[in-house]
């Protein structure tokens, strides 16, 4: 008996946390009317899933919806899981899903039979941005030099995940330069960067927020952003130097661009006034002083997109990606 | 003795009452969680952690971070009342937990599991607190090659603890390996063994397997043996964790090597788990009567308990110093310490003084409160034996289910759970140890990514595990303890002539 009472009042603390996001907000048309499941295609701890979890503690704070946001992971299958899951949810509007660029790069490199156009876009809530980073012991203090030393000879990269974004940024490195490297995949950025800190690798491209405690240790060096222009945020990190002091790759002459989606999408067939829904209650999450917090801290490009913007920049970034990853090899057979 | 300064303070941000408070919610909270089979330390932080969104930092990390401690007690008591982990890290209390409960000595284990932990996290809790910065930097001596020697080491301590056939044990180990593959391989990004099914993609997942094959097996054995359930007759009283106290002190060296072993694999970051088999092993290997351990011996559930606590507390040091979470719940609350505003890594110690040592010091705290609760339960806990087997045996079914579903939110995974619950017994039934098999699930994974990330770093060459005096120190360590029982084997005649 005691058991079943415990677990009921496990299951009771986990209705009581869903409660506490309910108060009634009176607003658009169409309103949720059960609880909303937030996927999340990636483990718990990584960025989308930090993002997931900072627009679910929005969400609530704020009040901004009747109903609860219930984050969750749905991450086999490098995030097929998740994506398969929201396809076959078509017509319910109380499901919702964040990407990264794994949208992309997951049906091409395991031929999973999903494509973007399988959701319903609803809105691009920012841009997260790479940079190269080297440990701050290495002789390389610019581009050139770094490239330099690739030719001469196999330096290493390590990344998050296998034929992911950090490999496919390594891929179009090895074809800017001409220069070979050994990619080391790892599980996570935060893992990426302390094999950097302690010289297990040479190189990284992790995102800033993933190595930005460890450049003001002083014990990594950003070498350039993978961006066509500076990152944004004023002051300074270092004592030297800020966000905004890191060189583009291009003007250090690598032309070498990459940012990844963190784009929120509905389930395929909502209607229009459920897309309006939630379409108008992101753009208030991007409002807050927490979002812009977050922004901040993780040096994020701000665009956001919706509707036919938002489409047709997802059409031109998937022929991207299969470009790119037909000329990594990354395509699985027949996709 | 800036430390203890800082620490003095600390406790004074701790001590708010509000923060008490927390505290005791914390804990509690935790061992719920823990209690429950697959709802997770880290499931259960990730639900709540939006909830802190609205407190200040130092009240959310102590929350949390109590939660956490919680889990950690809460984990131990299904082990060792119906042979059911509630965490990963508790499976190897299991394996000397239960006989010691079916024996009418639940309290006592329960006592001893309780206290262990106890004294394992405060051990390492003294070390983050004096040795912080010299910790961090040993992390970061620790690549692929280091991480798999670890891993190694881990498989060399275990093995050869099966008893029986050596055979049937490597069997079961290779079985844990396969399932282990199923899935997504982390280095090529490609599927492997999952047929075409979406079911598959996840993986075979390692709580899922273990509910199965230890909690379903064994309840399908109780029906055989004619529903009765050992250990109905103890009698527990808060003597008997007097009882038990007065006993503990004896194993002290046990204590040290255990919390040692649990400091090193939090550190490294390897995590409770393996710390936990590691512990275990190597206890059983330092025994003079080896053959008395999984028949319920307290030392069985002294070494596992103590490193596992150990290792999660010390887990949390390279996620506060490097941004590199030490186990799946250090990694959501890696995930909190952003959302807070906090940048974990090497500058939070120097710029968030209030918020690091608010933590450490609710950590003694935390685990002060934590032992004291848990044991005023330990009666409570012990008297869920007394109730009819044919009602408890239910209820365990029913919970083994929804610790299945709630580790993925799938449906497939209590398919899963019932198979190997089947596989559970018939493997029990012909003598294949389950041990081996659940070690290699549980490190299988980690262990081949860190090779193969060696060997892409060498480019082919084994030379890279004996290429400093750190990775070659482990791997010889390692090599050693394979072939000991070998060697001792060929060394035992000579020593004993006549």
């Amino acid at each position: 008996m005691m058991l079943r009472r415990r677990q009921l009042a496990a299951m009771g603390a986990g209705l009581g946390a869903a409660a506490l996001a309910a108060p009634a907000f009176a607003q658009a048309a169409w309103q949720p009317q059960r609880p909303v499941q937030f996927i999340v295609p990636a483990g718990t701890g990584g960025g989308a899933d930090q993002m997931a979890r900072v627009i679910q503690g929005i969400v609530s704070k704020h009040n901004l919806m009747n109903r609860p946001l219930m984050v969750v992971n749905k991450a086999g299958g490098a995030g097929a899981e998740g994506f398969l899951e929201a396809r076959n949810s078509r017509g319910n509007p109380h499901v919702l899903i964040i990407s990264l660029s794994n949208l992309f790069t997951t049906p091409m490199s395991t031929g999973i039979p999903f494509t973007w156009r399988d959701l319903t876009p609803i809105r691009m809530m920012a841009l997260d941005e790479f940079v190269l980073w080297v440990n701050a012991e290495s002789p390389w203090q610019n581009v050139a030099q770094f490239v330099e030393a690739a030719k001469a000879g196999r330096l290493r990269m390590g990344g998050t995940g296998s034929r992911q974004e950090d490999q496919i940024i390594t891929v179009a490195l090895q074809r800017a330069t001409g220069a070979t490297f050994t990619y080391v995949p790892f599980r996570g950025g935060g893992e990426v960067s302390t094999q950097l800190v302690g010289r297990h690798i040479d190189s990284t491209v992790n995102n800033p927020i993933e190595a930005v405690t460890h450049w003001r240790a002083g014990t990594l060096r950003p070498l350039c952003v993978f961006d066509s222009r500076r990152l944004p945020g004023e002051g300074r990190i270092t004592e030297t130097m800020g966000w905004q002091d890191i060189p583009t790759c291009k003007e250090s002459g690598l032309d070498v661009e990459y940012l990844m989606l963190r784009g929120i999408f509905g389930a395929p067939g909502i209607t229009p006034a459920q897309t309006a829904f939630w379409v108008n209650l992101l753009e208030r999450v991007a409002e807050t002083p927490e979002w812009r917090e977050l922004m901040a801290q993780g040096a994020f490009n701000t665009t956001s997109l919706t509707g036919a913007p938002f489409s047709e920049w997802l059409g031109r970034e998937e022929e991207r990606h299969r470009t790119l990853m037909q000329e990594a090899g990354f395509l699985a057979a027949g996709g | 003795m800036e430390e203890i300064q800082l620490l003095g303070h600390g406790f004074a941000v701790a001590l708010q009452w509000e923060n008490v408070l927390l505290m005791v919610a914390g804990i509690v909270l935790g061992v719920l969680i823990g209690v429950l089979p697959g709802l997770g330390g880290a499931n259960g932080i990730a639900i709540l952690l939006p909830l802190t969104f609205t407190l200040p930092p130092v009240s959310a990390i102590i929350l949390l971070s109590c939660i956490y401690w919680g889990a950690l007690f809460g984990g131990a008591i299904t082990s060792i009342l119906f042979n059911i982990p509630g965490e990963p890290w508790s499976v190897a209390t299991t394996f000397d937990g239960y006989p010691m409960a079916q024996q009418g000595k639940a309290g006592e284990a329960l006592t001893a599991a309780f206290t262990s932990s106890f004294v394992g996290a405060f051990v390492a809790v003294v070390m983050i607190t004096f040795l912080a910065p010299l910790v961090a930097q040993f992390a970061l001596q620790f690549g692929p090659p280091e991480f798999f020697a670890v891993m190694f080491l881990s498989f060399a301590c275990f093995i050869g603890l099966a008893r029986g056939s050596p055979l049937k044990a490597l069997a079961a180990m290779m079985f844990g390996f396969l399932l282990a593959g199923v899935g997504m391989d982390g280095v090529t990004g490609q599927l492997r063994m999952t047929f075409g099914s979406m079911e598959l993609m996840r993986g075979i997942d390692f709580l899922v397997v273990v509910i199965g094959l230890f909690g379903l097996s064994e309840i399908f054995q109780s029906i055989e043996e004619g529903l009765r359930f050992k250990g109905a007759r103890a009698r527990i009283t808060l003597g008997t964790v007097l009882r038990t106290w007065a006993e503990l002190p004896r194993h002290w060296a046990l204590f040290i090597r255990s919390s040692l072993i649990g400091c090193w694999m939090g550190i490294t970051p390897a995590g409770a788990t393996p710390a936990s088999f590691m512990s275990y092993g190597v206890a059983r290997r330092m025994a003079k009567d080896k053959d008395s351990f999984g028949r319920g011996r307290m030392e069985g559930v002294v070494a596992p308990e103590t490193a596992a606590h150990a290792a999660g507390t010390s887990a949390l040091l390279p996620m506060l110093s490097l941004g590199v979470p030490g186990s799946p719940t250090a990694a959501v609350l890696l995930g909190g310490l952003i959302m807070w505003g906090l940048q974990p890594g090497p500058m939070l110690f120097v710029e968030q003084k209030d918020f690091v040592w608010g933590l450490i010091a609710s950590m003694y705290l935390g685990n002060i409160v934590g032992l004291i609760i848990v044991l005023a339960a330990v009666p409570w806990f012990a008297a869920i034996l007394r109730v009819p087997f044919s009602i408890i045996a239910a209820i365990i079914l029913m919970v083994c289910a929804i610790g299945a579903y709630t580790v993925n939110s799938a449906e497939f995974d209590v398919v899963l759970m019932l198979i190997f619950g089947v596989i559970g017994y018939v493997m029990k039934k012909l003598d294949y140890p389950l041990a081996p098999l659940v070690l290699a699930l549980v490190l299988g994974d980690r262990t081949e990514e860190s090779f193969r990330q060696s060997l892409l770093l060498s480019e082919g060459s084994l030379a890279v595990f004996f290429s400093n005096w750190l990775v070659g120190g482990i791997m010889t360590l390692g090599l050693v303890m394979l072939f000991y029982p070998t060697l001792s084997k060929l060394w035992a005649p000579r020593m004993q002539p006549a």
